[in-house]
């Protein structure tokens, strides 16, 4: 369906986030799939600085034109940064969804935790199984 | 000449009609004194100006709204298979009844004795729904369907917490569920549990065995479910969950598939709520307003809204004294006209005419889908009930043409388009339901455009991504419609 390559220094999700780690902050986004999936995205909740997440825990939701999703997050950790931009311009979601698109960021309590996510390449294989019904 | 080149222009907004001093009627003089708003109205409360209403003759308003309508699409102009909607023939007898005098023009706080008619209508209709959907006890009051689902969680917590069970807060919702069903559950105070459908498009039962637990409070389910598929495990689910201790809400926006044939008290279920504008054929849409009756198995009866129509001897009364009543859910008696309506439709057709309704809706869905098969992908290809959902991933990954393409290009051989993108378990869903009402040359003629559409899609895909072409309106910018909605005329209007 689609040719986008999944960039490797990010760790995926089941429920199509993807989280980029550096140092011990990690950048929370959706992926191409979870984007192109769900259509033009017209709305984006972000969570609010300085709430605690648990990996897993429903951090907010986008609205497509198709529909609304609840978004998880991919780790556990403090919320310290918003992507502003997205009030404005969810289609950045769209457009560039593993760079400019991307959610929030928080402080990982927990980097253990990542060893539960997938790698670019198994996250391929899952999301072309997902759309291959 | 058809004489009607006019439906091809622009038509205006009833604004741009507007002449100063141009008036529809003429009243008669005040025989009152005039009174000063500002000397009896609250000072937040007055206008600063007059509101900008357009100012325009009868003629103006009336051929207005005519145009208007010729170019909307409604079940009297055409096929309309919006799937989960119903969207089944509103029989003209329907409204001959509802416009009587006695039921059109019956103020609702006529006394008891002067409306005994339209409080046996009532009485009567409750003992219908009752024998059609298996239960003891029926409130007419919900306005509507999810207002049904939540008059009937409410009515499920209360029953809980006279028992002593007020923590179960639980509710258990298949992944294949109407999106009112976990909005239902949220503004009832619940929390929501959802669980899988299995391979064949049923409710998972071991996931189910997972969450039912003493934290639940019900299950909420739609059988047959979204995907028109009926879950023949229903007697195992209902184990589950009574077992658990909660209870069962059958959604019954599906109900016209096994109406007279199965009835959801019997399965298992406590708490049932009618569609009856998509069951009984009152009209909806545009052409509402809803109404969404709940039936009760017997040891939830005292919980009901109040009033209820009761009957002593010959006489029908309104029953305010149930004890424990959850309260009023909506103001009177709820959609009176259109109770008199769907009445009306299950007095002319009768049970066996019911039956042959569930029959019939049936076999054309079944029908279309095998003949929709030919070129569409069937997730679950089984025998469906009412309605199917087919999937445009052979056309999206081939073709490059979505599922909403087709929608739209759908719309350029006169007919409506299916419900899309639902249920969210199926990718590039098409959920059509054709419904009872439609000859088989309608459905022959409907499956022969899906199938000139994927032969488009195929050969000339620019020709369904571009469509609507045949349309008032072209291809709609959704997508900036919901990021920078402008709904407000101030005076001027866009270039186009």
């Amino acid at each position: 369906m689609s040719d986008v390559s999944y960039p490797k220094d990010l760790k995926y999700t089941k429920s199509h986030e993807w989280i980029r780690v550096t140092g011990d902050v990690g950048r929370v986004g959706l992926t191409h799939y979870a984007q192109d999936q769900l259509g033009e995205i017209v709305f984006v909740e972000l969570p609010e600085v300085g709430r605690e997440l648990k990996q897993g825990e429903v951090f907010g939701v986008v609205e497509s034109v198709k529909a609304v999703s609840d978004c998880y997050s991919p780790a556990s950790g403090k919320v310290v940064r918003v992507n502003e931009r997205l009030v404005d311009s969810p289609e950045l979601v769209n457009s560039d969804p593993h760079g400019e698109g991307w959610f929030f960021e928080l402080e990982i309590s927990d980097s253990g935790e990542l060893d539960n996510l997938m790698d670019a390449d198994r996250y391929d294989k899952y999301q072309a199984e997902e759309g291959a019904h | 000449m058809s004489g009607t080149g006019y439906i091809y222009k622009r038509e205006p907004l009833i604004f741009e009609l507007s002449a100063p001093g141009r008036r529809a009627y003429s009243l008669p003089s005040s025989d009152v004194p005039a009174c000063d708003p500002a000397e009896v109205l609250p000072r937040d409360q007055l206008r600063r100006e007059p509101a900008a209403l357009p100012e325009v003759s009868e003629v103006d308003v009336v051929r207005h709204f005519t145009r208007l309508s010729q170019r909307n699409h409604g079940v009297d102009i055409g096929f309309y298979p919006l799937g989960s909607c119903t969207m089944k023939y509103n029989p003209k007898v329907n409204e001959v009844v509802a416009g009587l005098d006695g039921f059109a023009n019956v103020h609702p706080l006529t006394p008891e004795d002067l409306v005994q008619g339209a409080l046996q209508l009532m009485y009567e209709m409750q003992t219908y729904l009752c024998e059609i959907g298996g239960v003891d006890a029926v409130t007419l009051q919900p306005a509507a369907g999810a207002h049904g689902e939540f008059t009937g969680v409410s009515i499920i917590k209360a029953y809980l917490a006279s028992k002593g069970q007020g923590h179960r807060n639980k509710v258990i919702i298949p992944d294949s569920a109407h999106g009112t069903n976990p909005a239902t559950a949220v503004i009832a105070g619940c929390e929501t549990v959802e669980v899988k459908s299995d391979a064949r498009g049923g409710v998972d039962i071991e996931s189910l065995r997972a969450v039912a637990d003493e934290n639940v409070a019900c299950l909420m389910l739609t059988n047959p479910n979204t995907l028109g598929l009926f879950d023949e495990n229903i007697h195992v689910i209902a184990d589950i969950v009574h077992r658990a201790g909660g209870l069962l809400y059958y959604d019954g926006a599906n109900a016209n598939a096994i109406m007279g044939y199965a009835r959801p008290g019997d399965a298992g279920f406590d708490v049932v709520h009618f569609n009856l504008h998509k069951t009984f054929s009152t009209p909806h849409g545009g052409g509402g307003p809803g109404s969404g009756p709940v039936g009760v198995k017997k040891e939830l009866a005292d919980f009901l809204p109040v009033p209820v129509v009761g009957k002593d001897g010959d006489r029908y009364y309104l029953d305010y004294s149930l004890p424990k009543t959850i309260g009023r859910v909506k103001s009177f008696y709820g959609n009176f006209g259109v109770v008199v309506k769907a009445y009306a439709y299950i007095r002319s057709m009768g049970p066996e005419g019911l039956k042959r309704v569930a029959e019939d809706a049936v076999l054309a869905a079944n029908y279309l889908m095998r003949k929709i098969a030919r070129d569409y992908h069937l997730m679950y290809d089984r025998i469906c009930k009412h309605e199917f959902v087919a999937s445009g991933v052979w056309q999206r990954d081939r073709h490059g043409v979505k599922t909403l393409d087709i929608a739209k290009r759908l719309l350029d051989h006169g007919f409506h388009a299916p419900t899309v993108y639902f249920p969210l378990i199926v990718p590039e869903a098409l959920m059509i339901e054709p419904t009872e009402t439609e000859s088989r040359e309608t459905l022959d003629a409907f499956a022969e455009a899906m199938a000139r559409i994927a032969r488009e899609a195929e050969e000339t895909p620019e020709k369904v991504t571009g469509a609507p072409q045949t349309t008032f309106v072209k291809r709609l910018d959704e997508a900036r419609a919901a990021r920078q909605p402008d709904l407000a005329y101030r005076g001027d209007l866009p270039k186009e």
